[in-house]
């Protein structure tokens, strides 16, 4: 029945419009804000899940196509479409959004309207980001959902609020810039800004590495990849929870999947000349930030920088391709790292998601984030502290959890690039475990640190839905990933075809 | 030369704003205090009127009249409409400011009937003395503006100051002139560009005359290093008079330096292409550095107007017709989106309060959300990030830019624009993020929210729909 729905559109337009209509509703009902805004993103959520039943399996063809001239002087289309990678993005976001609506329910009391009416306009342009096939509809989506998590994260941000969300935008919007020279640029070559026609444009190996490098700025600030990292553990610690939960579970994909989308298909012989680098910053982000997270006294500051360390898993698993083939004459290796690197996004999602959600928990009982305020919160909330540890647990990698399979497979096709790559990637297993746990050990276990956590009330229903579905995802993805994987296989296979093809 | 009766009918908008000025400026005379209204009434009709006549010559094609020196044609008919237009906005939004102020009279309409004048014979001008003309009508109607409010000393001395710069700036423009008339032999803009397809052996002298031609465009554009007086001019004038220096008059210049050097001198591209270069990365530069550390939001504005011209050079230097065309959107855009801002400073404003500076804008978000969200549209329309239009402003201009090849000069661009960025997102922190200092209630008045309203949606409204404007764009740039 959903076959000749236009679905791409419907679950970008939707939210946005949806929250328009919130933000029409005002400040004088904030409790109707709350409810239309949920409803809102069920629905969206509802109209996403067609895409995952109805998504062709066996094709790496662009599926949900929907095609309209939009602007004739610059041939810039609306062109939208998802594929094997894409896909599995959508739903994360249309998931997590309805998360973060139901978590900021009883949170924010100030501007309520406004506050939800922002987030479902960032969940329709993030969707938009993803499912855009014109180059030009993408960078709008890219940049247009700057502007909401620049207010979401002022306006009902922490004590430094303002700087944070000035380098937040700022830094995006420097790394955005470049990339939009290089699309004008391959624009004037080819005439056309659609996606999959650049894919086939022939660049020279100059022109290449130029163009690598200016989508590097733009997407490596947002991954964030080290060193233009900086932004994150800032934006991360003023943002409110429900914005740091949109931004580590899906404003830092949009980085990674630009990669997939963008530098490999369209500069394969940059992208090989240059994954030196990539792969460099990428074990760079895993071995140093690592490090970092340890020493971290504030919850948030060291979940963001763990989230930089595990950006730097899917990124590796990316770039490792051009050494696995050169090593072992073999696709299904390379498969094995961009797959690898897709499924840790997606966990990561889900991960970093219940951790910021954890740490909001926490927060709103205890208006503090630094971890020596807490200990043995165990004692007086237990339903909690299991949850927390689970995800912590998840976040170092166990096994059986979403977190291992990504970091397994990304290690496992390490090996097969370089024995000592592997190695530095493998260190995250011990780093990984060394900072969440240790948190976790101060946080939660021990005797009863002081009156106030002796006080604290267990999760209400509410925050126990929220953590509970997530963990239920974590599981999942962890115990029977094969949905996942079989989505991508196809988009992956084609990929690897056209990275592998020199373009000269 | 011969007497016969030149053809009128290309000159019919003129002619009429020419008559309805006279008529505003009689019927004045006999109006009481508080019959004003009656004065800006027929301002406004007069604009329509304009407006409406300009469209009905819309489809005539090119025509030539008084001798070759007037020119009616595609560009002249959508520059000219969008000239009435954004000065009718202007009038709409300072109405109530020049009341409250007891400066509402007559003159200021009249004035401005006389710059508009003045604008649409620069559009039109095809000869080097039509130009100057109009370009003289526009300047001192506005040095009598910017005086207007007499008992201002700030005010009196901006308009000294533009005065004697802008006497200055048009003995440089005529100078030049001159010389390329000594060169030529003609005035007429068709007779000196087939002189120099004719001759095209790079004559010093003829890069001389260009040379204080393009100074003289520059001190009217405000492009740096002949910016000087743009910042004390639009502190220093009623901020009524700042809209509407700061808007419609854009649009006429950026008519004049088309007219000149492309269809003019358009042969010497290779020369003025440099000189232009020089000109876009300074005011670029300056424009954007210099306006994050102003406190006083005119002043601001003023600076970053420097920082759009430097953008709107760039397409005019790429000297491709995409290139006119996209500078001739952003000239546009630009107009539209700084009439809003303006007008969203007179709407702050009341009896005695000014609300020029930045800080009044804090906490407007709390004080009235649809204002803010209005400001906040304008103010990323000019930071040229996407979901408003000043996004296409600036992606035509940069991809004519890279068409020809610059790609220096579009990465240097980019990347003042995000310098740019920052002190627009100043004001939307003012509003957004601080807490109101006062908790006056804004006036209210119907006709002025609902053009700010439509005029701020716009922003919205043709990032979406940018087609249009775009495609009348491509089609007046012709040749």
């Amino acid at each position: 029945m959903f076959a000749d729905w236009p679905l791409l559109s419907l679950v970008i337009w939707v939210p946005i419009v949806g929250g328009m209509m919130v933000l029409a509703a005002g400040d004088s009902g904030a409790a109707a804000a709350r409810r239309i805004a949920l409803g809102v993103a069920v629905v969206t959520f509802m109209l996403s899940i067609p895409l995952f039943t109805g998504f062709d399996r066996s094709t790496y063809l662009m599926q949900f196509v929907e095609q309209t001239p939009w602007i004739s002087a610059f041939n810039i289309n609306y062109h939208l479409g998802v594929d094997g990678f894409s896909m599995p993005l959508i739903l994360l976001t249309t998931i997590t959004t309805v998360l973060v609506i139901i978590a900021g329910w009883q949170v924010i009391q100030k501007r309520v309207s406004q506050y939800m009416a922002a987030f479902l306009i960032l969940e329709g342009l993030m969707i938009g980001v993803f499912c855009s096939l014109d180059a030009i509809l993408f960078y709008i989506f890219f940049e247009g959902m700057l502007i909401p998590m620049f207010l979401i994260i002022g306006v009902w941000g922490g004590e430094r609020r303002v700087y944070a969300t000035f380098k937040f935008f700022l830094y995006t919007f420097l790394g955005s810039v470049l990339m939009l020279i290089a699309l004008i640029y391959m624009y004037s070559k080819s005439g056309s800004f659609n996606i999959l026609e650049l894919h086939d444009l022939k660049l020279s190996l100059g022109e290449q590495k130029l163009i690598f490098l200016a989508f590097l700025t733009g997407f490596a600030v947002k991954v964030p990849m080290w060193p233009v990292h900086t932004w994150l553990p800032d934006a991360h610690v003023e943002a409110p929870t429900g914005g740091s939960v949109i931004l580590a579970a899906i404003m830092l994909k949009i980085g990674g999947y630009g990669f997939l989308r963008f530098s490999l298909p369209i500069t394969p012989d940059a992208s090989q000349a240059f994954d030196w680098l990539i792969i460099f910053m990428s074990l760079t982000a895993v071995v140093y930030i690592g490090f970092v997270a340890m020493v971290q006294k504030d919850m948030k500051k060291l979940i963001a920088y763990s989230s930089i360390a595990h950006m730097g898993f899917a990124t590796l698993g990316m770039f490792l391709v051009f050494r696995i083939i050169a090593n072992t004459d073999s696709m299904q290796g390379a498969a094995l790292g961009i797959e690898g690197g897709v499924v840790q996004m997606i966990s990561h999602g889900f991960i970093s998601g219940a951790l910021f959600l954890c740490v909001g928990v926490l927060y709103d009982r205890m208006h503090t984030r630094q971890i020596a305020d807490y200990g043995g919160v165990v004692n007086t909330m237990p339903v909690f502290a299991a949850l927390f540890v689970f995800f912590a647990m998840a976040n170092s990698g166990l096994p059986g959890t979403s977190g291992f399979v990504g970091e397994f497979m990304v290690i496992l096709a390490s090996f097969k690039a370089n024995f000592w790559f592997a190695f530095l990637a493998a260190l995250t297993l011990i780093l990984g475990a060394a900072y969440s746990l240790w948190m976790v050990k101060r946080v939660v276990f021990g005797d009863v640190g002081n009156d106030r956590v002796a006080a604290l009330q267990d999760l209400n229903q509410r925050e126990f839905l929220i953590l509970g579905i997530l963990a239920i995802l974590v599981l999942l993805l962890g115990l029977w990933p094969a949905p996942l994987l079989d989505v991508m296989h196809a988009s992956t296979e084609h990929l690897l075809q056209q990275i592998s093809h020199s373009k000269l | 030369m011969s007497f016969a009766m030149p053809d009128l009918i290309p000159v019919m908008p003129e002619i009429a704003v020419l008559a309805m000025a006279c008529v505003v400026l009689l019927a004045d005379l006999f109006l009481k205090d508080e019959q004003r209204n009656v004065s800006y009434y027929l301002a406004q009709l007069t604009l329509l009127i304009g407006l409406l006549l300009t469209l009905n010559l819309a489809n005539e094609g090119s025509r030539l009249s008084f001798g070759d020196s007037v020119i009616n044609d595609q560009m002249a008919t959508l520059l000219k409409s969008f000239i009435f237009i954004v000065t009718a906005i202007g009038f709409v939004y300072s109405r109530r400011y020049l009341k409250e102020r007891g400066i509402f009279k007559g003159e200021y309409y009249v004035l401005g009937l006389f710059g508009v004048l003045g604008m649409m014979v620069m559009v039109s001008s095809y000869s080097f003395l039509t130009l100057y003309l109009g370009l003289e009508l526009l300047s001192l109607s506005q040095y009598a503006l910017v005086a207007f409010n007499r008992d201002s000393s700030r005010a009196s001395e901006a308009a000294m100051k533009y005065f004697v710069l802008g006497a200055i700036a048009s003995g440089m423009l005529l100078y030049g002139m001159s010389i390329l008339y000594g060169m030529s032999g003609s005035l007429d803009i068709i007779e000196v560009s087939n002189y120099l397809i004719r001759e095209l052996d790079n004559d010093v002298a003829l890069i001389f005359g260009l040379s204080f031609v393009i100074v003289g465009l520059a001190f009217k554009l405000g492009a740096v290093p002949f910016h000087m007086w743009l910042p004390d001019v639009y502190q220093g004038a009623p901020t009524s008079v700042t809209l509407y220096v700061g808007t419609a008059p854009k649009i006429a210049a950026f008519a004049i330096v088309m007219r000149l050097l492309v269809e003019g001198l358009g042969h010497l591209h290779g020369d003025w292409q440099g000189m232009l270069i020089i000109l876009a990365v300074l005011s670029l530069t300056v424009g954007n550095f210099i306006a994050i550390a102003q406190t006083n939001i005119k002043r601001m504005l003023a600076y970053s107007t420097i920082s759009h011209v430097g953008f709107l050079l760039l397409g005019i230097l790429a000297g491709t017709s995409q290139g006119y065309a996209a500078s001739m959107f952003y000239a546009i855009v630009y107009a539209l989106t700084a009439a809003g801002a303006f007008g969203m400073i007179l709407l702050l404003a009341n009896k005695d309060f000014e609300a020029e500076e930045l800080d009044d804008f804090k906490g407007l978000g709390e004080r009235h959300p649809w204002f803010a969200f209005l400001m906040l549209l304008l103010m990323f329309s000019m930071a040229g990030v996407p979901l408003t239009v000043g996004f296409y402003a600036k992606l035509s201009v940069l991809s004519a830019v890279v068409r020809v090849e610059l790609y220096w000069l579009a990465i240097y661009a980019v990347l003042m624009s995000v310098v740019g960025a920052y002190y627009y997102l100043r004001v939307i922190k003012l509003m957004y993020f601080d807490k109101p200092l006062t908790n006056q209630p804004i006036s209210q008045q119907w006709d002025m929210n609902l053009v700010l309203s439509i005029n701020g949606l716009l922003m919205l409204v043709l990032f979406f729909l940018p087609g249009g404007l775009m495609s009348l764009c491509i089609k007046a740039i012709n040749f």
